[in-house]
């Protein structure tokens, strides 16, 4: 190689200015309304936590299987749209109010939901758990009852395991009847631990609220 | 499989793009031009239905914007062209003769450097993205090389 040609590949150290100019390209994205999906990670004491909003508000959070964000990420982009950006500002809400949680400071979320990646007979059943207040607990037959579906109580089970946004819609609420702890998508851990935090774990299920 | 979340594909060719769009439209005009070219991506993305050669596709666009700040430069009342480059920093380093030199060449021809030498393509993903063939490819960074030469010589 010669020197005109050495000389023209001194045109490759630009990652600073990629990085600058890709934070201006990801403000503009936002002010043209083409964030579709935003997202970020955070650290919890139930692991890595991958949080994503649509417009309408927070969409999923993600529990770290050791594919975490990629595989949720490609879930999101199929689902809802491949507009998938990392912009940790959109969610300053969710992770303040799940670090207050987390430390004791919460005990109920105030963020608006987007139940997209859920339907029908699931969505209901996700939707009356939500009710379910901090400290409480119902059974997989309770929420399947609220939800219309009196015999449904395994159906139920499929609905939370299936939950796209645990922890802020507490699925780790519902237990079997006979009050063993049941199933969790994010692992029976990460169940114990939550209810520990909530003070609920040993006590007995009471009833699931009505409306 | 659908295609890739975008984060992915800023993350893969932010750099692709950038170094490129500093070489062809020089660091002052590099930044807008990335915007434009990320933007017009984006909105584009999700009707793109594939994920083949999604390198050649942010180059292809970002050499779209590069031709037309060109335009815009050469319309503008001053010539700009005339005015000394600002010292290329971060990069090209050095060089400002080389790189006035390299974008008075012809369109062609400065793309098909700058794929080459600034991002290292292949010439056969040069013709693809400068809409030639291959061997029209390595012709043009032949020609560019060689009127290059001329100024890198003086």
């Amino acid at each position: 190689m010669n020197e005109l040609e050495r000389a023209l590949r001194r045109g490759r150290d630009t990652e600073e200015g990629a990085r600058r100019a890709s934070e201006r390209f990801l403000q503009q994205a936002e002010r043209d309304g083409l964030l579709d999906v935003a997202y970020a990670t955070l650290d919890s004491p139930v692991g890595l936590l991958l949080v994503a909003a649509t417009k309408r508000g927070l969409v999923q959070i993600a529990y770290d299987d050791g594919r975490l964000p990629e595989r949720a990420l490609e879930r999101l982009a199929e689902r809802i749209s491949p507009r998938v950006l990392e912009r940790p500002a959109r969610l300053d809400d969710v992770r303040r109010q799940l670090d207050d949680y987390f430390e004791g400071r919460r005990t109920g979320f105030e963020l608006p939901l987007d139940w997209r990646l859920t339907r029908g007979f699931n969505q209901r059943v996700l939707r009356r758990t939500a009710q379910i207040p901090f400290g409480a607990v119902s059974t997989y037959m309770e929420v399947a009852a609220a939800a219309g579906s009196p015999r449904g109580a395994r159906a139920a089970g499929n609905a939370l395991g299936a939950n796209p946004i645990p922890i802020v819609v507490p699925c780790h609420r519902v237990l079997h009847s006979g009050g063993g702890l049941g199933g969790y998508g994010g692992g029976l851990g990460r169940k114990q631990f939550l209810l520990r935090l909530e003070g609920a774990l040993g006590s007995k299920p009471r009833s699931t609220p009505r409306g | 499989m659908g295609i890739p979340p975008f984060q992915a594909v800023l993350d893969a060719h932010r750099d692709d793009v950038y170094r490129f769009l500093v070489a062809a439209v020089g660091p002052g005009e590099a930044d807008d031009c990335f915007q434009e070219t990320f933007i017009a991506a984006l909105r584009a993305y999700p009707r793109l239905g594939h994920a083949s050669n999604l390198r050649s596709w942010m180059l292809t666009i970002a050499q779209r914007k590069a031709i037309d700040a060109h335009r815009a430069r050469k319309r503008r009342p001053l010539p700009v062209e005339e005015l000394p480059e600002q010292p290329a920093s971060p990069a090209p380093d050095g060089e400002p003769e080389l790189w006035a030199a390299v974008r008075r060449l012809p369109g062609k021809q400065r793309a098909a450097i700058l794929h080459r030498y600034v991002n290292d393509l292949p010439y056969a993903e040069i013709g693809r993205i400068v809409g030639c063939s291959e061997a029209a490819a390595r012709q043009n960074v032949r020609a560019g090389l060689a009127s290059l030469r001329g100024a890198w010589e003086r």
